[in-house]
């Protein structure tokens, strides 16, 4: 898994390319906490177009990184999900918890 | 008489090889006739299963050996017979604790506990049993008519 920042103003997006799985989410969870608790970003958005797959603890690790926007009062974004990982998260029953949009205009605009 | 395994992978207990397993389980859940949403149910499966022997079987040790073994197996139901795929899963760690072998309540928004939510959810048969020193765990997913054509 690879992971780019574009930063601009009160916005960071995160370009990840991969799986997020037992393997590579304790690298999202480390990005996402320090985003928000040390960088105090105040909205954080995630481009998981160029993630085919997302296991229980790459949910588990964006779970925490919405904790952690909400411990700040920052935001949490993500868009582009596969059908894979949208699947994921409606079977964790978590879909409806995250601000989710389909492509990166409709994040950035919302 | 159960017919025998057409694939058997033993891989070690590394993380990094869990990609090499979903994709070549992916490629075999589709040869055997399961949709793609089918065969995304599959992978999601045995993907959470490989990571709890990781974690919980061997304690994130990398050298441990895990044997993952693919049989095509058939649900009979009136005179129509449904193809399906079953997966045994054997590695010699510490025992799964029943108590920890139940779905967390979902109504909690905390991270951790899905994996085996996950895995009751997408496969239609789940069997674990502890034989001698080994836990072995059986998966089952049937393709099911009335899917095929969907999920793409």
């Amino acid at each position: 898994m690879q992971i780019s920042a574009r930063r601009s103003e009160a916005t960071t997006i995160f370009d990840i390319t991969g799986p997020i799985d037992l393997a590579s989410s304790p690298q999202v969870r480390k990005l996402l906490l320090s985003e928000f608790r040390e960088a105090h970003t105040r909205r954080v958005v995630l481009n998981l177009t160029a993630v085919k797959y997302i296991d229980s603890s790459g949910v588990a690790s964006l779970v925490e990184g919405l904790k952690a926007s909400r411990d700040v009062g920052s935001r949490f974004i993500l868009f582009g999900l596969s059908p894979a990982a949208r699947e994921v998260l409606q079977l964790s029953r978590l879909v409806k918890i995250f601000e989710i949009y389909d492509d990166e205009q409709q994040a950035l605009a919302s | 008489m159960r017919s025998r395994p057409f694939l058997k992978i033993w891989l070690s207990s590394d993380p990094q090889l869990l990609g090499v397993v979903r994709g070549a389980l992916e490629h075999l859940a589709g040869t055997l006739g399961l949709c793609p949403s089918e065969c995304r149910s599959v992978v999601l499966a045995v993907d959470e299963a490989l990571a709890n022997i990781m974690r919980h079987a061997y304690h994130g040790r990398l050298d441990k050996p895990i044997e993952l073994s693919c049989r095509r197996v058939y649900r009979k139901i009136s005179a129509a017979r449904d193809p399906g795929l079953e997966i045994v899963l054997v590695d010699r760690g510490a025992p799964a604790k029943r108590e920890k072998m139940r779905s967390r309540p979902l109504d909690q928004v905390r991270p951790g506990g899905l994996g085996l939510h996950f895995i009751k959810q997408s496969m239609d048969i789940v069997e674990y049993k502890r034989v001698g020193s080994a836990n072995q765990l059986r998966l089952v997913k049937f393709a099911n008519p009335k899917a095929q054509g969907q999920g793409a």
